[in-house]
């Protein structure tokens, strides 16, 4: 899966899940804000991340995390580790 | 004090319909609500028989957050709810700024909590349940959720009493408006529809299992009953007290003038004659009626050989020589558990609002007690004063509701 390709499934599914404008979905916007994530919603994100990327998050891995940008750099770094463990 | 105690709303999603007035052409057609679910089967169930119910489809409606912590029971309460917020003219504004509380009938939640273990088994992570599955999974879902869909701010817990969960829900919200605690409160009764929920009653061998014939298998108080079956949805009531009703403009459908109730203090499962008399006696004393007052009694029996026969004997004790119409609306729903006592207060309101008796389908030949009694079996032409409604649970919970028209 390339870089592009990724970003397209992450939005998708926070399209999806959050119901969220696609519109509102750019690089530089909060993720947090924009998604209007609570305690409970960042659990929910955990699951996505896991079902379609077959990677746990652990909460602390959120604090670094703050853009659209940010998520899928963290993403794209996440499924680069589990290829090269395959 | 003692306020007089109205009903002013009514809710329902049942498997004879998906509102009142699907609900109302039903029971006055006699119509099933009762099929045959190939799954039960695979899962080696002994009757594959079931209510009917269509899931709502709730995106789109309710926000996410909102949705996700709905269980399937909860789901059916929020329809029926709306309903009856809706009827009952309790705009959310309105609520948001008065203390609106909701106590409301749910014994189980077993899907959602089997889903959920079976995941954390799977994966060996509690994360991955979501965060939606323990709101989901608590007896109180209902509540929990309804009372933060449509800010509640009164009272707000869950009844568990087996199969009296709904019509305790209804008698508790009555004395608590009627000791003036409370002025509006949600009642009603869920019951979740599915596998998971019902395979250790299955295995009692409680259920008919007259399959090839699901419209003809619930037969309360036909000599040849052979079982009950599950079924569920859910029914909401607004009561409210009169004077609160009158200040709000609110139109009142009818009032709740008796509760009884009482525990039998005997066998976990087995009814007991004593138990329900004593149930049915209180409810009439509260009402401060004689038995001869009542136009119509919603029965509790389920089409189980020894639930009705201890019902029929109850009846025929308190209401001899009265000849009291009589009719069992499980006939057409099977058997609506934690949901029975409020739906079966809402099929009996709208029978007084249409003066109509619902029919016992089914009901071909009395049994030695059932035969005493005085079984609709076709639907009637009636006037309805007042009508009683019983409902009784394992454990020997016994409740009995009278409710009087408002003229």
């Amino acid at each position: 899966m390339t870089n592009a390709e990724i970003i397209v499934k992450i939005n998708g599914f926070l399209v999806e899940e959050f119901e969220v404008d696609a519109e509102k979905i750019v690089p530089e916007a909060n993720l947090r804000e924009t998604l209007e994530l609570d305690s409970l919603d960042y659990v929910d994100l955990v699951v996505i991340m896991e079902s379609n990327f077959g990677f746990k998050v652990v909460a602390e891995d959120f604090i670094s995390i703050h853009t659209f940008q940010d998520f899928y750099n963290y993403v794209i770094r996440k499924v680069e580790e589990k290829k090269a463990t395959v | 004090m003692n306020n007089r105690v109205v009903i002013t709303g009514l809710g329902i999603w049942s498997c004879i319909g998906k509102n009142l007035d699907e609900v109302k052409d039903s029971l006055i057609a006699g119509k099933s609500g009762i099929g045959l679910d190939a799954e039960r089967k695979s899962w080696g169930y002994r009757s594959g028989l079931t209510g009917i119910v269509e899931k709502p489809q709730l995106k789109g409606v309710l926000d996410r957050r909102a949705r996700i912590g709905l269980s399937e029971e909860a789901e059916y309460a929020y329809m029926a709810t709306l309903e009856a917020m809706k009827n009952a003219k309790m705009e959310m504004s309105w609520v948001e700024k008065n203390e609106v509380g909701i106590l409301y009938g749910n014994d189980s939640s077993a899907k959602a909590v089997s889903e959920a273990i079976d995941l954390i088994r799977l994966k060996k992570d509690t994360t991955l349940v979501g965060s939606g599955s323990i709101f989901q999974s608590m007896n109180c879902t209902v509540t929990m959720n309804l009372s933060t869909i449509f800010k509640l701010k009164g009272i707000n817990f869950t009844i568990s009493a087996a199969c009296a969960s709904g019509s305790h829900s209804i008698g508790l919200g009555y004395l608590m408006i009627k000791w003036g605690l409370q002025k509006h409160i949600i009642c009603g009764g869920a019951q979740e529809v599915n596998p998971y929920a019902f395979g250790s009653f299955d295995g009692l061998s409680a259920f008919s299992i007259r399959e090839d014939e699901p419209a003809k298998a619930s037969r309360p108080f036909d000599k040849n009953r052979d079982g009950l079956i599950p079924s569920g949805g859910a029914a909401t009531l607004i009561l409210e007290s009169y004077d609160s009703a009158m200040e709000r403009g609110a139109p009142i459908i009818a009032e709740v003038i008796g509760y009884g109730f009482s525990s039998n203090g005997e066998h976990i499962s087995n009814s007991s004659v004593d138990g329900q008399i004593r149930s049915l006696s209180m409810a009439l004393n509260d009402a401060n009626l004689k038995p001869a007052a009542i136009d119509y009694i919603n029965a509790h029996a389920t089409s189980t050989p020894g639930g009705d026969s201890a019902e029929a004997q109850a009846i025929d004790a308190v209401f001899a020589g009265c000849n009291t119409m009589v009719s069992s609306t499980k006939s057409m729903t099977g058997h609506e558990c934690w949901m029975a006592g409020a739906s079966e207060i809402v099929y009996s309101t709208l029978m007084m609002q249409h003066n109509f008796v619902a029919p016992n389908i089914n009901f071909e030949e009395g049994d030695e007690f059932s035969k005493k009694l005085n079984i609709v079996t076709k639907t009637t032409e009636k006037n309805i004063d007042v009508f009683l409604s019983n409902s009784f649970g394992f454990g020997g919970t016994n409740s009995s509701l009278v409710i009087k028209k408002i003229k």
